[in-house]
């Protein structure tokens, strides 16, 4: 990746291209495992992103200790700490 | 005053087209002009990320327009409540602010129209602008199988982009008839330039079957989908998936005029000539007064720019166009218009809210959004019901409730920070 930054998804060091969203960086640190999701619902069922777009709130996840933010709607930024509710 | 307030001649909440479109207009006149948009960068949907390359031309002007004009882009922002007239708060990961506008200009946009049916629920289901979006900002989908389902136009502009960016589009599924397309492809006719655009679209989509009068009605796997039914006429099939890219054509985002007190017509916000909304210096323009795609956002920011800066002469110039716009969006609204069979789509175990996990049965038990929002807390998690309302308007009919501040849940630990605009200017410098 030529114009690649670096974020940590659960602790773990994950590098996106340039002007990825938060959202792609979780996606991303999910490729080995088949479900590419980002949280759980409330009653449990693994859910991803539905719109892309600031409306579902299905992407939120914990930034920066920022809770509840979603993640389709922010830019990585190198360092930035990025956590999942699951 | 505090700090963290800030004064400007006109105030443009959405930095897609229409806003961009208003706030160059607008800001010609000398005024003091500021957008607020809840993205990380202007461009709205169908730009975003644009004033980064040059792939799309016919948005490269209006960058530059608004590079050159002196209005403030705040990205990144979200207009949450209006506590009193002339004033929005507004949320950014650094905290509040209080902006106060003597003229406000409304170009929220829209959102896709999401229907249930078993299985959407399942990761990598995901809208069909949503998952276009998600490429637009950096997701591969290189060789990945795609099916592209629902409704309306974008469906047909997503499949060309996913194609060009590797994945492998099976098929795109639209529920309209041929019938009522042809209907509409004869509106179309009647715009030259329409008709070349959806031209090249075809040749790019080439290869792709495209089928209408066809819909999903289930989505299945393990985890994530993997394969979806669909149904045409009598004849129902599975097609292997790792993407369901499904979205039922769109629906406004009205939340905020609503809040403002702005009447509606039909869902959507009522303007007069000059795309003044029924409260007096407060204006609408683009997708919340009616679905018509690009062309008519821009127009109908021009005109809400021009008339907020009180030129309207240069407005008036401008009401030929934007009323032929006017007509492809009615033909559009006509030709996508959703089917009943769609009515059957959820089953009673199919969640209705996403929010809150409620299905189709504990909502049948009330007889409206009052009742059940009580009973059920359906549509009262963190969507306030962006998601479910349309779906519930469609399946059952209950029209949507008034709105209630704060339309965004807001932390209370950016409650806690309150900003000044100053400190957000780099933000803006960034783009330049
Ligand atoms: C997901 C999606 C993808 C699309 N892709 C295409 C495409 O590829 N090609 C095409 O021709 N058309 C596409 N469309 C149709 C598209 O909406 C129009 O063509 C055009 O972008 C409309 O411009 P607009 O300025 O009216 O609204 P939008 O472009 O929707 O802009 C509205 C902006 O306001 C912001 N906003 C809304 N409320 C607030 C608030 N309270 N505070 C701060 N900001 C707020 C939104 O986030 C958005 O950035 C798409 C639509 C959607 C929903
Ligand atoms: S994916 Fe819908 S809000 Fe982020």
């Amino acid at each position: 990746m030529p114009d690649a930054i670096s974020v940590t998804v659960n602790g773990t060091a994950v590098r996106v291209p340039l002007n990825s969203t938060a959202l792609v960086a979780i996606l991303m640190s999910r490729a080995s495992s088949p479900a590419r999701f980002v949280r759980r619902s409330l009653s449990g069922e693994p859910r991803g992103p539905l719109c892309a777009m600031g409306i579902c709130f299905e992407c939120r996840a914990t930034i920066n200790n920022q809770r509840h933010s979603r993640t389709c709607l922010i830019l990585c930024a190198p360092g930035m700490d990025i956590r999942t509710d699951d | 005053m505090t700090s963290a307030s800030r004064n400007f001649d006109v105030l443009i909440v959405g930095a897609g087209p229409a806003g961009m479109a208003a706030a160059c207009c607008a800001s010609e006149n000398g005024l003091r002009v500021a957008i607020v948009d809840n993205n990380p960068q202007p461009g709205g949907q169908i730009w975003r990320g644009a004033s980064q390359s040059s792939a799309v031309p016919e948005a490269a002007p209006w960058y530059k327009k608004l590079a050159a004009s002196r209005a403030q882009v705040l990205s990144g922002t979200e207009a949450y409540d209006h506590p009193a007239p002339g004033k929005l708060l507004a949320s950014s990961p650094g905290g509040v602010c209080e902006i106060s506008y003597a003229k406000l200009i409304l170009c929220t946009g829209a959102r896709e129209r999401f229907l249930p049916f078993p299985g959407w629920t399942l990761p990598n289901v995901i809208g069909a602008g949503g998952l276009q979006a998600l490429v637009k900002s950096g997701f591969s989908i290189a060789g990945k199988k795609i099916v592209v389902a629902g409704s309306g136009p974008l469906l047909l502009a997503v499949a060309a982009y996913l194609r060009e960016h590797g994945g492998d589009v099976r098929l795109i599924a639209e529920q309209s008839s041929w019938p009522r397309l042809i209907r509409f492809g004869l509106a179309l006719a009647f715009q030259k330039e329409k008709l070349a655009q959806s031209f090249a679209l075809k040749c790019q989509l080439a290869g792709i079957p495209y089928k209408a009068g066809c819909w999903p009605v289930a989505a299945e796997g393990n985890g994530r989908v993997e394969s979806v039914t669909l149904r045409s006429g009598n004849k129902t099939w599975k097609e292997a998936c790792d993407y369901l890219a499904c979205g039922f054509f769109l629906v406004p985002n009205v939340e905020l005029p609503l809040l403002l007190g702005c009447e509606l017509r039909a869902g959507f916000v009522r303007v007069d000539d000059f795309q003044q909304t029924t409260i007096p210096e407060v204006y609408c323009a683009g997708e919340p007064t009616g679905i018509g795609g690009l062309d008519l956002s821009l127009v109908e920011g021009q005109i809400a720019g021009h008339a907020a800066a009180g030129n309207r002469e240069a407005a008036r110039k401008l009401f030929r166009e934007r009323d032929r716009s006017r007509k492809f969006a009615a033909a559009l609204g006509r030709a996508f218009s959703l089917r009943d069979e769609l009515h059957s789509l959820p089953a009673d175990a199919t969640f209705i809210c996403r929010c809150e996990d409620v299905t189709l049965a504990r909502l049948r038990n009330h007889s409206c959004w009052r009742a059940a929002k009580l009973q059920t807390r359906c549509g009262m998690g963190s969507c306030q019901g962006r998601i479910c309302g349309p779906a519930v308007e469609f399946l059952l009919g209950w029209k949507p409730e008034s709105v209630r501040p704060p339309i965004y849940p807001v932390s209370v630990s950016s409650l806690a920070k309150n900003i000044s605009i100053e400190s957000q200017s780099s933000l803006q410098e960034e783009l330049r």
